[in-house]
């Protein structure tokens, strides 16, 4: 009884945010796989259970669809015998190319630049800053000027990056960017690094400092090179933070949406899963179809995300 | 021995020759990438200066011959493309949304690291998962909800679903913060008999300026900046965000490239001025987050 007392008052005073992210987050996840178990296909809705859904998103069970199906999300090229969704697929093509670029682009880029300010640089707070500053801005913001920077236009309406190329010289290297038919999704991965490297840089800065300096000195004093200092005693001690950043990346790269739609409104060729999902549900009233993608969304980052958490939460206790 | 100096000598010049060419190269790469990070900044400010004459592809990347604020003054409050009403319809949603869930991140994070039950690193965990999910996945039950309960229209919407959504984050940020603070000055708290809410109000609440900050910056930068709950909750037009409005203007093929530029650029001052300001609390939080994305 004096224990319900010492610790009553505090179950009261959360659970008020319990029952709210009971019912909104785990209740309405629950409703929307419903949504995507039914035939709530158009306008009316009926009561049945219907996974037609589903088999538009899923390729039969047979051996040779499967293997068709896997090629044409790898390769972007689909077989007529293909029986599933046809955008569906290109969107995961999309969505694959964009986040290979997106995770590899963002994590080079942020942590080389960890890697040059590590040491100390005059005006390392100024270089910081200017690195951190695209995730104040939004990705809407940040689009209409992207797409600008990226307009694939040719000749007289020469412009945003092709014509900066062209004006020095480089216009070998102007190209159609996030429109180009076979690479154009990775080329939407560009504005997404320019977003995210600065925070990633300030992931593995802290990383880098986290090394205790006894170790690096100790590893000076055996006469290692400043390169194999890193290479031996920094390097290893990134592990969980390249864990995090490969975590915060690939969760944002499944359910990216804002940034596509900045940039390439609903055109197919720069649709991903979750703006294919909106579309379904504003024009196509296919809203059946748009909870199954939800669905297939969260799945996707479960599967990144749950083991992630409960490693986190361990490590936390264990400390 | 002078031999030996003789020959130890020209190493060290070398190696510090070396070192300065070292020195140059990392240099020449941060100002590289810091021209690179600016380089959409240059042509957001160039471009919007420009008058419609000179709104030319081809001089695109040049200064303006004539720097004119006519682009500036349609895109704040033209009547084609002024996003006037829209900042006051964000600014309606930010600020009752951003306070009331740092509010309520305060009082579960004090909970959840000072005045813990059993079970509590659980329910954690169990709130925590919402930081996580795509909102994708609940956001056509959400809408049907709204509907159904005739929940007030338009921005009511996106107050109560950013105060909702809020708690994962600002939970987290108020308890691993609530964590640095000695056990002692709870203890003592709790020695005197005083109550949970009266240790919160007494002990905690005025220690709690910094994750306040913190927390507070990134409720306004991630709400401000929303473009996904909007564009599925909010139907009539004229309750617009400026996120979907800007959108709306600049997804236009007809809108004028000068006058997307400058609204683009209106639409972010706000979250910009914070980050200049205030850019230190800024990265605090997003190391805080750094279990999210």
């Amino acid at each position: 009884m004096r224990k319900i007392r010492r610790w009553g008052p505090g179950l009261l005073l959360v659970s008020p945010s319990i029952v709210l992210v009971a019912v909104f987050v785990y209740g309405l996840i629950g409703w929307n796989v419903k949504v995507s178990f039914s035939d709530w296909r158009q306008a009316v809705q009926t009561s049945g259970f219907d996974t037609s859904a589903y088999r538009e998103l899923f390729p039969s069970a047979s051996a040779g669809q499967v293997w068709d199906f896997l090629t044409a999300v790898v390769t972007g090229n689909q077989p007529d015998s293909l029986n599933t969704d046809p955008a569906w697929v290109i969107d995961l093509h999309h969505a694959l190319l964009f986040t290979v670029a997106f995770v590899l682009g963002a994590l080079i880029v942020g942590a080389s630049l960890a890697f040059l300010l590590d040491k100390g640089v005059a005006g390392e707070g100024m270089f910081r800053a200017i690195y951190l500053f695209p995730m104040a801005v939004s990705f809407i913001a940040a689009g209409v000027v992207w797409r600008w920077l990226m307009n694939p236009a040719e000749g007289d309406r020469l412009t945003g990056f092709n014509l900066l190329f062209h004006k020095m010289g480089l216009g070998f290297l102007g190209n159609q960017w996030y429109l180009g038919p076979t690479w154009g999704a990775a080329a939407l991965a560009i504005p997404a690094v320019w977003a995210l490297s600065g925070y990633i840089m300030a992931l593995y800065l802290a990383g880098f400092r986290g090394v205790p300096e006894e170790l690096r000195e100790a590893a000076r004093m055996d006469g290692a090179s400043e390169w194999r200092v890193y290479r031996h005693v920094v390097f290893p001690h990134l592990t969980p933070v390249t864990l995090s950043a490969l975590i915060i990346l690939g969760h944002i790269s499944v359910k990216v949406f804002d940034l596509i739609v900045a940039i390439g409104g609903k055109q197919l060729i720069t649709q991903t899963p979750a703006v294919y999902m909106w579309i379904l549900i504003y024009d196509a009233r296919d809203y059946a179809k748009g909870a199954a993608i939800a669905t297939l969304l969260l799945i996707g980052i479960s599967v990144l995300v749950i083991p992630y958490l409960v490693y986190t939460v361990r490590s936390e206790r264990n400390v | 021995m002078s031999t030996a100096s003789v020959a130890v000598e020209p190493r060290i010049r070398q190696r510090r020759r070396r070192q300065t060419q070292a020195r140059i190269v990392k240099y020449a790469l941060l100002v590289f990438a810091a021209v690179v990070v600016l380089l959409p900044v240059y042509v957001l400010l160039v471009a919007s200066f420009k008058g419609g004459g000179e709104a030319d592809p081809s001089r695109a990347w040049s200064l303006p011959h004539v720097w004119s604020i006519d682009a500036w003054r349609q895109a704040w409050n033209g009547e084609q493309y002024g996003l006037l009403p829209f900042l006051k319809n964000s600014l309606k949603l930010v600020i009752p949304a951003t306070l009331i869930s740092t509010m309520l991140g305060s009082l579960n994070g004090f909970v959840l690291s000072r005045w813990r039950f059993p079970g509590s690193d659980i329910v954690f965990l169990f709130l925590l998962f919402g930081m996580f999910i795509p909102y994708q996945a609940v956001m056509i039950p959400l809408s049907q909800i709204f509907i159904d309960v005739h929940f007030p229209e338009g921005i009511p919407r996106l107050v109560f679903a950013h105060i909702v959504y809020g708690i994962p984050i600002t939970t987290l940020i108020f308890r691993s913060y609530y964590a640095t603070i000695p056990e002692d000055l709870i203890e003592a708290a709790r020695m005197d008999r005083a109550g949970m809410l009266r240790t919160y109000w007494s002990v905690v609440l005025p220690v709690s300026a910094p994750a306040f900050v913190v927390t507070a910056i990134w409720q306004f930068t991630s709400i401000w900046n929303d473009f996904l709950f909007a564009v599925f909750l909010i139907t009539d037009p004229a309750q617009w965000p400026v996120t979907v409005a800007l959108n709306n203007t600049t997804g236009s093929l007809v809108t004028p490239y000068n006058v997307q530029m400058a609204a683009a650029l209106i639409a972010s001052l706000p979250t910009l001025v914070v980050y200049i300001a205030l850019g230190r609390y800024f990265m605090r939080g997003l190391m805080a987050g750094a279990l999210k994305g």
